[in-house]
């Protein structure tokens, strides 16, 4: 199954820079690239790609998780559905089945086990995708819906976006644990997002341990270099790990990014950097596109 | 007992700095850090670590390769794309079945159809979390392992293991380092806190991130109350902040004017009030002295006796 190049930029610590890298990166590949390019903005709980890119949101579409429903007149009380399940999501207390759609992780085993199926599935929303276009740049987010805890299952749906064809960059959400795994696996290649300090780097360390135990190729982008110390860099050298761009301390850029404008727009320097950042990544990858 | 949670929305607002510092200005009190995916508290506070448990969020299955027949019933019942055909040869099979541990969403269905019993579903030791004594008091904080899931469970751990620690040193406040997003491990930091104050910079990118997890303390009914660090970067966008906060009804106790001095005091291991004066250092002292008389405000307009 054909499927576009896909580059996911990712960070231990959060709000080192990664909307800014892959946001900046979809804008020079889209004017940049005659193949098609897709900004996929994966971090559904708090996504800012949209303010960047600006997109013409075209379609908006509803995303359930499958929870189950109970038929009080089928149920026979013997409770193998809780005892399957291994999130308390579904409770026999006395005569009556309890469910707690918010623990669910539509696994589908109660509604299997049930011996007079009396357990069948209805879709519990968990937020929303919205896709557009900005600027020639195919665009989609998902948004979780407030209180919903789970944000995997609306990623695997987000996902399920990426064309087949073209240039795909996907904005992941800090950390190293599920929701940021989900965004990455089987990404072509990551982009880790840093910042040249103690925390920046301790959490650096924690996201290059998150790729070695997935086997995925990256490179890293130490961003508001100067900030801090060197420490990042050292560290870098050390484990061979290609620093592919530094993004100085530049107050214009922090004031481009506190009014949602993109870097290589504003500032005439930055498009020939995200320019060259792009193709760092694509030698590192070998793909054929042309700027 | 109060409890304070230090949310933001967005990452990188500088949560964890302004909790190091209040850290060394609150009296008797329990740290908790509750950002176990990528906690940074322990190089500030550079704790001894007292007590060290294992932590296991849940089961994972795995093919016990030798009594593999291949029926592919596992396969047939995972919904979360966990099985393939990979798995080492046996006395019968060319190949077995195997299960991915990163896709294994740990419900056992695939145990409990295996005809052969040839699952292993067992506890998951998914990270280990730690009390430990700091030069501002105790604290709690974990470590969740690479690519482990349940995260909210390990914050749970920690807080209610924080509550204990407090309640068994009669101690005022606990204090909470919580994580970005809103997803299940913030949910868990902020539920049963006195008040969760927010942590949020001057861009478009933080007011989009301040309201979404303002809505999330509204969704549970927790008080909340808002910080504007790194003012100065953008004073337009810091009354837009202002305005915005007050629109729907939070408190904006604190602006905190970017200074060089944040680094370099965490470069130094030190927290920004220890590392000498500077406009930071100010300005955290003084949304100190704010938070903590919300926090003693709000346990008074409960036991009201006027």
């Amino acid at each position: 199954m054909s499927r576009s190049r896909v580059i996911a930029v990712a960070s231990g610590k959060g709000g080192t820079g990664k909307t800014t890298v892959a946001t900046n990166l979809a804008y020079v590949s889209g004017i940049g690239c005659r193949s098609q390019t897709c900004y996929i903005d994966c971090d559904v709980e708090e996504p800012n790609g949209h303010i960047f890119l600006k997109p013409q949101i075209e379609r908006v579409t509803n995303i359930t998780t499958p929870v189950p429903v109970v038929d009080e007149a089928k149920c026979a009380a013997c409770g193998k559905c809780a005892d399957v399940c291994q999130f308390s999501a579904i409770a026999l207390l006395a005569d009556s089945v309890l469910t707690f759609p918010n623990l669910c992780h539509g696994c589908g085993g109660c509604m299997r086990v049930c011996p007079t199926a009396a357990i069948s599935e209805t879709g519990r929303e968990i937020g929303v995708i919205e896709e557009g276009m900005s600027r020639g740049v195919h665009f989609v987010h998902g948004r979780l819906r407030i209180g919903q805890p789970m944000s995997p299952p609306l990623i695997r749906k987000v996902k399920e976006k990426i064309p087949a064809t073209g240039m795909t960059i996907i904005d992941a959400p800090p950390g190293t644990s599920c929701p940021a795994i989900q965004a990455v696996k089987e990404a072509d290649f990551i982009l880790l997002v840093t910042e040249p300090t103690p925390f920046g780097l301790n959490d650096l360390k924690l996201a290059v341990e998150m790729l070695r135990a997935l086997a995925l190729p990256f490179g890293v982008v130490v961003n508001r270099s100067g900030m801090g110390d060197e420490a990042v860099f050292d560290y870098c050298k050390a484990e061979r790990i290609s620093v592919l761009m530094q993004i100085p301390d530049d107050r214009q850029v922090a004031e481009a990014y506190a009014m949602g404008a993109l870097a290589a727009e504003a500032l005439p320097p930055y498009e020939a950097r995200f320019r060259q950042l792009l193709k760092s990544i694509q030698s590192a990858v070998d793909v054929d596109a042309e700027l | 007992m109060k409890e304070l949670v230090v949310i933001s929305g967005k990452g990188g607002t500088g949560k964890t700095s302004i909790v190091a510092s209040f850290a060394a200005l609150a009296t008797n009190k329990v740290m908790a850090d509750c950002d176990v995916d990528a906690a940074d508290l322990h190089l500030v506070l550079s704790p001894e670590i007292k007590l060290r448990a294992d932590f296991s969020g849940g089961k994972q299955a795995s093919v016990v390769a030798d009594k593999c027949i291949g029926c592919g019933k596992c396969l047939a019942v995972c919904r979360f794309d966990a099985v393939t055909l990979g798995g080492p040869p046996n006395d019968v099979l060319q190949k077995t079945y195997c299960i991915d541990s990163i896709n294994c969403e740990g419900c056992g269905v695939c145990e409990y159809y295996c005809p052969a019993g040839a699952i292993d579903f067992s506890d998951k030791i998914n990270g280990e979390w730690f009390i430990s004594a700091t030069r501002h008091g105790p604290m709690v904080h974990a470590k969740l392992g690479v690519a482990a899931e349940n995260s909210g469970k390990l914050v749970t751990l920690v807080k209610r293991e924080a509550k204990q620690l407090a309640e068994k040193n009669a101690a005022d406040l606990v204090l909470v380092d919580g994580s970005p997003g809103i997803g299940c491990p913030v949910i868990a930091s902020i539920v049963g806190a006195s008040m969760v104050l927010i942590i949020t910079e001057p861009t478009m990118s933080g007011l989009h991130d301040l309201n979404r997890v303002a809505d999330l303390a509204g969704h549970f009914r927790i008080p909340a109350a808002v910080c504007v660090n790194k003012c100065d970067i953008s004073p337009e966008m810091t009354a837009e902040i202002d305005r915005h906060a007050v629109s729907r009804g939070l408190d904006v106790l604190g602006h905190i004017h970017y200074d060089s001095a944040v680094t370099r005091a965490q470069i130094a291991g030190q927290s920004v009030v220890e590392f000498g004066e500077s406009n930071a250092a100010d300005d955290i002292r003084a949304l100190w002295n704010r938070t903590s008389k919300a926090l003693t405000y709000n346990s008074k307009s409960s036991n009201q006796e006027e």
